[in-house]
């Protein structure tokens, strides 16, 4: 016998029962299909203005920053400030997102750009949320072309440019953009609360674990008519 | 698998109770775990609500468990993955060491794993001249110790902050041996350079599970540091090691878990990363394995469905038990002798190992009951350890005094009169004997006692007396 069916006749075993009846198979392929939300707390069922308030709030309380700026075309000069700021260099990896090459990055010529997924040397880099949760100032980054996941985690700074019609309320609103924007489940989904962090040593909490020690949000306003 | 040391409990505990690091260790980071998980659960009124929500989750997936692994592996299938059904943890370390070797691999990175340490994967590839890196910081230097983790989620809750030092000298031998640690920042600093080079030289990245989603085909890590993620991004090839318990149906479903569970574990809102991985890397994709497989384990789990253990299967090793079990406050993990300790362990270890291994277990609690009130998918773990109690009595595995004990005690309970009449006598014999001092520091057949503290002499008459008096002078 295979270890599968090892298993799974050790499971039914222990329920007592052999395969689940057709009928009672098909209720459950339903709930997956249907997939109904559970219990959400109700602190993020607010305005939006109010859930954008609550996202930076929740992004500052752990340990990220946050910049908010009028258009797309102020991007590159909100990178700049940040970096000078914060004393960076302004080497980028920058993720080869279509909104992001739309950017007048060349109005900032000191910013050295490169397209791609990151390398162990870079330093900064830049990349684009897909969505972000107000409930706990948490960033949806699913893999795609246009968005590596390396740029997640290898430099010591990592700055993600967001848009503030892509901030939702909870989990669950971000999983239903994704089912309805992409075909499928990505490779790799993370959702990124505040810089890497690890409190190993007697509990102590210290910042920059072997992810990004800084994390910023570029906060785009919706285009305004 | 690892040699376990549970059945020398007792022996363990009284070493652990004399060793003045693991004590100083303890006292520093039990408070800290309990005042987080406080903080965070104050923070969120629906945390009752959740609490149900997930057991009834659980439980739900418990009951259709073959059904949602098989929904589970046909999208894993279809995303491009390999699942690796393993009802032992021989299979579990066979099918890794298959994986690792058709991949050629030299070295593997590593997330932290408690199913790793189940099968006690690192030894065998080890055996086969694989070398396993541990990459989240506790893990990292649990392996340079060659100790077990004494905690389930931060696996060097025994150390302080020299241990760290001091095995980082003795490791890292080519940097300066007379460098200066000025801040527990420089001690991280040192691991993150060291471990960085190994992230990138990896060959194959093993990484634990915390859900499978029967929905999508997905595995799921938590964790603060970010190892995980580059554990599973670097390398080729992704091995994700997971039990079978860990199915959930659907995403919605894993947002409710993921709601209680690092409140109950470290008392954040949520972990930094928690990540999603559905099968190998995409076309066009610039990053990412391009290999992925799950090494899906039973190992004596299947057995506890449907019996009075099922409700064990609901967990999701948050170590909310154990930060608040005042056993394991005072003797740490490693005196449970085994991969898991605490509350916890003291119900799954006997199921995986046996009763006649880990028996005693059951035996290290005080019965109050706090672990369950702060368990996030509500296992009654006290009741179950009282079930482990009553199989060790039934298979003849309690000492010999100790079953005496109990038969004479069960006869005279049974003869209420009998009962009052030597409780009686005896309180009015210790309260004479103890009279002056008002405790006792040594009495005949209760040395077990006072070998670690004084026995109070009773003072007056026994409870039922007291009682009785009491309603007399109610009613006049």
């Amino acid at each position: 016998m295979s270890g599968r069916e090892t298993v799974l006749n050790a499971i039914r075993r222990g329920l007592r029962r052999g395969p689940l009846p057709a009928d009672q198979a098909m209720l459950l392929r339903a709930r997956l299909e249907a997939h109904p939300r559970q219990l959400i707390p109700a602190r993020s069922r607010v305005p939006h203005a109010d859930q954008i308030a609550l996202f930076i709030a929740n992004v500052e309380r752990e340990f990220g920053t946050v910049a908010r700026v009028p258009g797309d075309a102020t991007v590159p000069e909100a990178v700049a400030t940040y970096l000078a700021a914060q004393n960076l260099p302004s080497e980028i990896a920058i993720a080869p997102h279509p909104e992001l090459q739309a950017m007048p990055w060349a109005e900032r010529p000191l910013l050295r750009l490169r397209e791609g997924r990151a390398q162990a040397s870079d330093a900064v880099s830049v990349t684009h949320a897909f969505a972000a949760i107000a409930e706990t100032g948490t960033l949806m980054l699913p893999s795609a072309p246009e968005r590596p996941t390396t740029l997640n985690l290898l430099p010591d700074t990592t700055i993600v440019v967001l848009k503030t019609d892509r901030v939702v309320g909870a989990y669950e609103e971000a999983w239903d953009l994704l089912r309805t924007e992409r075909d499928g489940m990505p490779r790799n989904v993370m959702l990124v609360t505040g810089p890497s962090r690890s409190a190993d040593i007697e509990q102590a909490l210290e910042l920059g674990a072997h992810g990004p020690r800084r994390l910023h949000v570029v906060l785009v306003e919706d285009a305004a008519p | 698998m690892h040699v376990a040391t549970s059945p020398e409990f007792k022996r363990n505990a009284s070493r652990a109770l004399a060793d003045a690091s693991l004590q100083k260790a303890l006292a520093n980071s039990r408070p800290q775990f309990m005042a987080r998980r406080g903080r965070a659960v104050a923070a969120l009124p629906e945390f009752e609500a959740l609490r149900d929500a997930a057991r009834d989750i659980k439980n739900h997936t418990l009951a259709n468990l073959d059904f949602y692994l098989e929904a589970w592996e046909s999208k894993v299938t279809a995303a491009g993955g390999k699942v690796h059904w393993c009802p032992t943890a021989e299979d579990a370390r066979a099918a890794v060491l298959r994986i690792c070797q058709a991949a050629d691999a030299r070295t593997v990175t590593k997330g932290k794993s408690m199913i790793g340490e189940e099968i006690a994967i690192n030894d065998h590839l080890e055996r086969h001249g694989i070398t396993p890196v541990e990459t989240d910081l506790g893990e990292y230097i649990i392996q340079l110790r060659h100790e077990l983790p004494s905690h389930i989620i931060a696996p060097a809750f025994h150390l302080n902050r020299e241990d760290w030092e001091d095995q980082f000298r003795k490791s890292h031998t080519d940097l300066p041996a007379d460098r200066v640690f000025h801040e527990r920042r420089d001690i991280l600093t040192e691991a993150r350079a060291k471990l960085r080079e190994r992230f990138l030289a990896a060959d194959v990245g093993i990484t634990g599970a915390n859900f499978l989603i029967a929905e999508t085909g997905s595995s799921v890590i938590v964790t603060n540091e970010g190892n995980g993620d580059l554990t599973q991004t670097l390398p080729r090839v992704h091995i994700v090691l997971a039990s079978i318990e860990k199915m959930v149906p659907t995403l919605e479903d894993c947002c409710s878990l993921l709601r209680v569970l690092a409140r109950s574990a470290t008392g954040q809102e949520f972990s930094v990363y928690t990540t999603f991985s559905t099968g190998a890397r995409r076309s066009g994709d610039l990053d990412g394995p391009g290999a992925y497989h799950v090494v899906v384990l039973d190992n004596g789990r299947s057995a506890m469905l449907g019996s009075e253990f099922q409700e064990m299967l609901r967990c999701i090793r948050c170590a909310a038990c154990m930060n608040h079990c005042p056993v394991y406050g005072a003797v740490g993990g490693h005196a449970y002798g085994w991969v898991y300790p605490g509350p916890m362990g003291s119900v799954l270890t006997p199921a995986l190992i046996g009763v006649d291994q880990a028996g005693v277990l059951p035996n290290a609690s005080t019965f109050c009951g706090k672990c369950e009130s702060v368990c996030p998918v509500k296992i009654p773990l006290p009741s179950l350890m009282r079930h482990w109690r009553e199989r060790e009595f039934e298979r003849h595995l309690t000492p010999a005094a100790a079953r005496w004990g109990l038969g004479v005690w069960g006869f005279v309970a049974r003869r209420p009169a009998l009962y009052r009449l030597m409780t009686r006598a005896a309180a009015f014999t210790l309260g004479w004997l103890g009279r002056k001092r008002g405790r006792f520091t040594s009495l005949p057949l209760a040395s077990g006692w006072t070998a670690g503290r004084d026995l109070p002499a009773p003072e007056g008459d026994t409870f039922f007396a007291r009682y009785a008096k009491a309603q007399r002078r109610a009613q006049a």
